[in-house]
Parts: structure tokens; C-alpha cells; sequence
């Protein structure tokens, strides 16, 4: 929220492809600045990252052809609050199973691509996710991925009830399988710009 | 866990919206659109302009053709079935195929009634001319639309035309007062809950898409300009010389929709575009668009 004296955050969507545009919308609603980022010089004077859903493979590619791999991956070694969520996911990962390109290798976790099937398999189901308490979040997974392996330094957030990892934090990273922007409910997002304000 | 719910079909929409769904009819055309950065491909036996040059009745694909090109790409593929061949669709699904086109670009099996889509996991896409034609859809369970366009004619008038009836019929809508929209559903042929929704976000309540005659980087980019929220290329990369370059350029040219310097610098070089058809030297009864209702 806007406190006295104290300038709305700056959030920026990457908007090489997917669905950026309903996480600007949902980011809006939380009272900071959203807008989409295309171009690395974009980057600049951000208090906060998004990457959001989408198609992994054309958004790392039109990544790399822009010059903004590097970057992000810089940014995320200085710890610079970043959200990624599905597609954003993927590329925030170590590495990735079924992914024809490196990822940005910003969190130590490796995700499988696509790992529920093909779209006929896609669901929706409640999520318990203690860091935003009750009620149960509604988790919307479209051709989602899901963590294999997690680090140390990665807290899992989220899980299945068969125990699969869906949800994580390291840092100041968040990455999420499923789709809180396809959702009405802001809590995840507000959860992030907590760790963009700096509180935890 | 619900599987096939309206949030998870119309849901694979959104995340394909400013990419480019690109027709294959192989598995190397299939890996060249992978490599490109195509964000779905249309899995079909023969591009819209081959299917024009050959007449005839065109049925869906080959089942064979699109599991192979299924198990060569990771990104979605879809397949078309003809307008109101639900046994089509429903093979379709059985396949796994992510999303079906019921497409005017095939012959259609009814002349009466399209498929009822809620009754099936699997997200539809439909292609519409208008406003009361996509509202139409949507209200039998398409998940996105695609302006129609006239495929396999590499000339993009007929897109613009159908986009610019779209996004003025939405400006319309949403400047009326709510005692006239129920005459103008009726106008429409649409129904009144959908025209409702239109008139109070302004949007249509699916992804939606151009197609239809999409050849170049800057004709991708003028119908994102239009108000499309990505755009399917048919026979413009294939049917190109060097379908590779052309290929990519698009992709980038719809992302960056609003930087000619971009656009500019991606259509440097391209080769021979497809050879291009004036809708005016084609007869009537040869047009796809007019096809479904």
C-alpha cells in the first residue's frame, strides 16, 4: 500500500509473449506501477520483476535475441525481487527437463517442463500455502511443470497432496507452477510485493 | 483436481497471446517453428493455399501426422476438424491434441450447426468475420477465437476487415446505454449475457487471435495494432523462400508490434514472400470466410 511520502513501486512484467498483461492488471490492483518490459533498457530503475506465463521456449528465446538473459541473470545474483510464475518458473530454474534452451539458472531448482501431460491433463485445485494462510489459494495449472529437486536455500512454499513441490521461495525469488493472474485473488502477488517492500 | 474447466481452456489461450501459431505440415517444418520461437503449431496434411490449389473435400489430418508431430515439438500443438464434425473433434481429443481449430478451411459437414463445445476437455479456437459470429462461438464453448481472414491467399484484407468489424462492434457496445443492448443482440444474433459482459469490460471475454492472410513481419504487426492478441500464419512461412528467416522475423515483429524501428530491421532480407491472391479474382463459391455462420 502507498504510505506517506514514499513513491508507488515499480514493477516489471516481461512481455516477449504470454500472458503479462493479466499480471499488470492484477499488480494494479495492489497499488504499485506495472508496465510490460521488452527491451533490457527497460530494466531500469525497477523495484521488481515478473515473469510470467507462457510459452518457456519462445519467451527464453526472444530473451536472449534481446540482449536480456544477461541482465535478469545479473539482477538475480544481486538478489533482486523476482516472480515467476509457470513459464517463468521454468526459466528462473536451474535446470529443466524437456526445455530446448539454457534457463536463467536463477533459482537451485530443477523443474520438468510440461510434467502433468498435454493440455487434456491440465486442473484446477486448491492449494494450502501457509505463508498467506487461509483460505486454501485455488491453483490453476496449464500444461504446468513441477519442481523434481530443491536446494538448500530453497524453502518450499507449496506442495500436492502426493507431495510434488509447486511453490518456492529462495532469496528473494518466488516461483510458482500454476497461475495466481488467471485467479481474482491478489494474495500471492501481494505476498511477492512484500519482499519487494522488503519485509518478509 | 478438475480437469478441463473454462479457467484452464480459455487459460492455455492466455498464455499463448503475442506469440505466433505457425501451420506445419511436417515434423522438420514443426522443429523449424519450435527453433523460431512459435509459441503453438497447427498440425495439418497441407497448408490453406495447397488446399485451395487442390479443391475437393478437406477432412481433418492424418492422425499419423499429427502424433509425430506431437512427439517431435514440446510447445502446443493443435489440429482442425471440420465445422460441426463433432466425431472429428472428438478423435482429435483422444490424441491429445492441446487445442482444436474447428476451421472453415476444411469442408464443412454441417451447414446448420457447429460443435457444442463445452462437451469436451480439449479448448476450442473458432475462426469469426464479426462480433455476433465470435459471440456465437463462445457461447458454444469456444475457448479462443481468430478473426477468419481468407486463408491461402497471403493477402491480408480480409483480415483487416474482419478485426476492424470486431473491435468496432466492441466500441459500439461499450459506448451504448443498457436499454439498447438488448436490440442489439438481437442485431447480433448473439446472446444478451455475452453482450452484456462486451459492454461492461470493454473486451471479449476470450483470447483473440488474427489469421488469415498474415505473410509478412509488418502484417503480423498491423493486426496486433488492430487490437489481435497474436496471430496464427498459415501458408506465409512455408510457402516463402527461405520459411526459416520469415519465420522468426514474424515472431519478433509481433512482440515488438509497436517498434517499426524493430519491424523494419526483422524485414530486412526475407527472400520471396508466398505469391499472394486478389480476393477479387477468386470466385464466390471458392471463399473459405463466408463458410459456418
Amino acid at each position: 500500500m502507498l504510505t506517506g511520502g514514499t513513491r508507488a513501486k515499480k514493477i516489471g512484467v516481461l512481455a516477449q509473449q504470454g500472458d503479462f498483461s493479466e499480471h499488470i492488471a492484477l499488480l494494479r490492483r495492489l497499488d504499485v506501477e506495472a508496465f510490460p518490459v521488452r527491451l533490457a533498457k527497460e530494466l531500469e530503475g525497477l523495484d521488481g520483476l515478473v515473469i510470467p506465463g507462457g510459452e518457456s521456449s519462445t519467451m527464453g528465446k526472444l530473451m536472449k535475441e534481446y540482449d536480456l538473459t544477461e541482465p535478469v541473470r545479473g539482477l538475480a545474483k544481486e538478489g533482486f525481487p523476482i516472480l515467476g510464475t509457470c513459464a517463468g518458473m521454468i526459466l528462473l530454474a536451474k535446470r529443466v527437463s524437456g526445455l530446448n534452451l539454457e534457463p536463467l539458472g536463477a533459482m537451485d531448482i530443477e523443474v520438468r517442463r510440461n510434467a502433468f501431460g498435454r493440455q487434456v491433463d491440465s486442473f484446477e485445485t486448491d492449494l494450502e500455502i501457509p505463508v498467506i494462510g487461509e483460505p486454501p489459494f485455488r491453483g490453476v495449472f496449464i500444461r504446468a511443470p513441477f519442481i523434481e529437486r530443491a536446494g538448500d536455500a530453497v524453502e518450499i512454499l507449496a506442495r500436492l497432496p502426493n507431495g510434488m513441490g509447486v511453490a518456492a521461495r529462495q532469496g528473494n525469488m518466488v516461483a510458482l507452477a500454476f497461475h495466481p493472474e488467471l485467479t481474482n485473488d491478489p494474495r500471492l502477488h501481494a505476498y511477492f510485493l512484500s519482499i519487494v517492500h522488503g519485509g518478509r | 483436481m478438475d480437469r478441463g474447466t473454462w479457467t484452464v481452456k480459455s487459460g492455455l489461450a492466455q498464455m499463448l497471446k503475442g506469440g505466433v501459431i505457425m501451420d506445419v505440415v511436417t515434423v522438420e517444418h514443426a522443429k523449424i517453428a519450435e527453433e523460431a520461437g512459435a509459441c503453438a503449431v497447427m498440425a495439418l496434411e497441407r497448408v490453406p493455399a495447397d488446399i485451395r490449389a487442390a479443391g475437393g473435400v478437406a477432412r481433418m489430418a492424418d492422425p499419423a501426422v499429427i502424433v509425430a508431430i506431437m512427439e517431435e515439438v514440446s510447445i502446443p500443438v493443435m489440429a482442425k476438424c471440420r465445422i460441426g464434425h463433432f466425431v472429428e473433434a472428438q478423435v482429435l481429443e483422444a490424441l491429445g491434441v492441446d487445442f482444436v481449430d474447428e476451421s472453415e478451411v476444411l469442408t464443412p459437414a454441417d451447414e446448420s450447426h457447429h460443435i457444442w463445445k463445452h462437451d469436451f476437455k480439449v479448448p476450442f479456437v473458432c475462426g469469426c468475420r464479426d462480433l455476433g459470429e465470435a459471440l456465437r462461438r463462445i457461447a458454444e464453448g469456444a475457448a479462443m477465437i481468430r478473426t477468419k481472414g481468407e486463408a491461402g491467399t497471403g493477402n491480408i484484407v480480409e483480415a483487416v476487415r474482419h478485426m476492424r468489424a470486431v473491435m468496432d462492434e466492441i466500441r459500439k457496445i461499450q459506448s451504448m446505454t443498457t436499454d439498447e443492448l438488448m436490440a442489439e443482440a438481437k442485431a447480433l444474433g448473439a446472446p444478451l449475457e455475452l453482450v452484456l459482459e462486451v459492454h461492461k469490460t470493454g473486451g471479449l471475454p476470450v483470447v483473440n487471435f488474427a489469421a488469415g492472410g498474415v505473410a509478412t513481419p509488418a502484417d503480423a504487426a498491423l493486426m496486433m495494432q488492430l487490437g489481435a492478441e497474436g496471430v496464427f500464419v498459415g501458408s506465409g512461412i512455408f510457402k516463402a523462400s527461405d520459411p526459416e528467416v520469415r519465420a522468426r522475423a514474424i515472431v519478433k515483429a509481433t512482440t515488438h508490434y509497436r517498434d517499426p524501428e524493430i519491424i523494419a530491421e526483422v524485414s530486412k532480407g526475407l527472400g520471396v514472400g508466398m505469391p499472394g491472391v486478389d480476393i477479387k479474382t477468386i470466385p464466390q463459391e471458392e471463399l473459405l470466410a463466408p463458410r459456418g455462420w
